[in-house]
């Protein structure tokens, strides 16, 4: 299209190096930035501020899984017990230190940060295949410790009800207020995430990601950088669980089983394994995947069901797709949805005249 | 003192039952991986499965002989397509790619039995009646004697068909080198979808055993979360090892049951086996009985 370049014009280092390549990049980003700070939150009712703010949510807890599956190599089945872990721990301390949100979230973060660089450990000696199911090992073993720690987990229910998060002196009640808050972290993360993958670190992580006995003989520290790696990842699980307990308004353990460490690793696959907007796209699509589907299903499915059967229904056909669409991406796009918009953009940067 | 002891001891001789049956189940797990290389994260799902065609074919007033043989035919054709339609294309892509396509796979069919027949626990009767076995001082309800049955028999003839008959002696040449197999004349693909089959019987019988057990609904599928201690414990590529595997994690278990459930409330069944596979795995990353493999740039 007219507003691409449709080859390598570059002709300074400088020009290479420049953050804004084309003028258009700057327009998009000014646009991006106009469309989530001004455009969503004025446009959008309570409801379906509330589904972006969810998406704005696993956002941050998908590019963490990214670093360590997609960036690092690292196979984790484990993702959602260190959300848990920061969300219980930001929730003790909120209610009984009565600490506000910005010292719980980091809190959160740094306790599952540390927690997962012990369950980082074995990942020196064991890969593959026994690090997949060592990692599916400690989600079970996390779940079960704070279920059966009444000290962790609050005691009965093993939930623990969290005052909202108060800023300026205000609370943060609404779902606009609460999005500002979600979006402020979000686009953190997602910086922090650019930016870490691009330095030292970053080419560390896929140095190991794509042979790890050749990048320790270049000199990388194989464990100390497959730990940080356990422990970068961690600490977005972390914030995102504590993001997750102040969005609900509770910390309760059921909403971190291994379900939802199976849709995070659905998330960075469908979006794009080591792909920062893919994990974003993915982030999304699979949040939405539900609430679309319940609302195209409620209204259609009651011409052959009954209402108590229908939910039920829905549960399950959420499952058969969900599942069909990993096959699907796997099968047919294993680069994910990252790819897909790169295949767009390829083939409209010279079109029509695409020879 | 000999209440203790009789106490301790029909733990630990139910365990052992417990234990072979998960050995079953595990060797499913273990052919394929042995032969393909791949994992198979819907193992659980696969039983599941087995049990729901065994159940509504039992409900459809089949005799039992026959809804188990219609068990065993759907979960042969099931795998065959299975291994054709989705991992065939996986082939020599990363592991998370396998791990991911199988966890795929069990969501659909966690999903797919409330769309289609109805997601309510059925029963799954054996006419083998109620009455334990009475060992000594040992009771043993008669479901666990035939699983233990049955995985004897199984295991029988595994050890026949992979030491004597010429299709298991293939098949152990493809587990060992791929290419080498290839050149040596041997339908590498072929032996792929076999060991897949194979899965797939071992799940059927697997399926109507727990499914008799524990009633069929899609809960049947968490069996599959006790298979991974114990391929682990055992070592991925050993047949052997998921026996050894699947003994100790039932021991484990019965006994974690019976005497740390009482002080900490419930659920260390659950717990216990991963546990005790993280701690072997520190020291022993490759399990038992697991082959090492040595890397090379």
């Amino acid at each position: 299209m007219l507003h691409r370049e449709s080859g390598v014009f570059k002709t300074s280092y400088a020009a290479d190096m420049a953050l804004y390549p084309l003028p258009i990049a700057r327009k998009a980003v000014a646009l991006i930035i106009v469309l989530f700070a001004v455009v969503l939150p004025l446009s959008l009712d309570e409801y379906y501020l509330s589904v972006v703010n969810l998406v704005l949510i696993a956002i941050v807890g998908a590019l963490g899984l990214n670093i360590l599956v997609g960036y690092t190599g690292q196979i984790s089945v484990g993702h959602a017990a260190f959300m848990s872990v920061g969300a219980y721990t930001a929730a003790n301390l909120a209610v009984h230190l009565h600490l506000p949100f910005w010292l719980t979230l980091p809190a959160g973060g740094l306790m599952a940060a540390l927690i997962g660089a012990i369950v980082g450990i074995p990942s020196l000696r064991i890969k593959g295949l026994y690090l997949a199911i060592a990692t599916l090992a400690s989600q079970l073993i996390i779940e079960w410790i704070i279920n059966h720690t009444p000290a962790i987990s609050g005691g009965a229910q093993a939930s623990i009800q969290v005052p909202r998060p108060e800023f300026m002196g205000r609370e943060i009640k609404t779902q606009g207020q609460l999005y500002f808050f979600l979006l402020f972290f979000a686009v953190l993360a997602t910086l922090a995430t650019l930016n870490l993958v691009r330095s030292r670190i970053g080419r560390a992580f896929v140095a190991i990601r794509d042979q790890d006995i050749a990048a320790e003989i270049i000199g990388i520290n194989i464990f100390r950088y497959k730990l940080l790696s356990f422990a970068i990842s961690s600490f977005y699980a972390g914030v995102c669980g504590v993001l997750y307990t102040y969005y609900f308004g509770i910390a309760n353990y059921e909403a971190f089983q291994i379900g939802v460490s199976i849709d995070f690793l659905a998330m960075i696959i469908i979006g794009g394994l080591g792909s920062v907007l893919g994990t974003i796209l993915g982030a999304t699509f699979v949040t939405m995947l539900p609430i679309v589907l319940r609302l195209a299903m409620e209204p259609l499915g009651g011409l052959f069901f009954n209402a108590g059967q229908l939910s039920s229904i829905i549960a399950s056909t959420r499952l058969i797709l969900f599942g069909c669409l990993i096959i699907l991406f796997l099968v047919v796009e294993p680069e994910g949805l990252n790819r897909l918009w790169r295949n767009i953009r390829n083939y409209f940067r010279v079109w029509p005249f695409s020879y | 003192m000999w209440d203790e002891l009789q106490f301790s001891l029909s733990l630990i001789v139910s365990g052992l039952s417990i234990g072979l049956m998960y050995s079953l189940i595990a060797l499913g797990f273990v052919l394929v991986y042995k032969a393909t290389d791949a994992i198979n994260f819907a193992q659980g799902e696969f039983v599941m499965l087995a049990g729901f065609v065994a159940a509504v074919a039992l409900g459809d007033k089949v005799p039992v002989l026959a809804a188990v043989a219609i068990a065993v035919a759907v979960m042969v054709v099931f795998s065959f397509a299975l291994e054709r339609v989705v991992l065939r294309p996986l082939l020599g892509r990363p592991i998370v790619a396998v791990i991911m396509a199988t966890i795929g796979l069990g969501a659909i069919l966690r999903g797919l039995p409330a769309i289609t027949v109805g997601g309510q626990t059925r029963a799954l009767s054996l006419p083998i009646g109620d009455t334990p076995f009475v060992f000594g001082p040992i009771f043993l309800p008669p479901i666990q004697v035939l699983g233990v049955v049955v995985t004897l028999a199984f295991l029988g003839i595994f050890s026949w068909f992979f030491l004597k008959s010429r299709m298991g002696i293939a098949m152990r040449a493809v587990a060992d080198n791929q290419q080498v197999a290839m050149a040596m004349g041997i339908n590498v693909e072929r032996y792929f979808a076999l060991a897949w089959a194979m899965a797939g019987i071992v799940s059927a019988l697997g399926g109507v055993i727990w499914g008799s057990m524990l009633g069929v609904d899609t809960q049947l599928a968490l069996v599959g979360l006790k298979v991974f201690p114990v391929v682990i414990l055992g070592g991925l590529d050993s047949i052997v090892g998921a026996v050894v595997g699947g003994l100790i994690v039932g021991v484990v278990e019965s006994l974690a049951a019976g005497y740390l459930d009482p002080y900490v409330g419930g659920g260390t069944k659950d717990f216990a086996p991963y546990v005790l596979m993280i701690v072997a795995l520190m020291f022993k990353p490759y399990g038992l009985f697991g082959t090492h493999r040595i890397e090379r740039v």
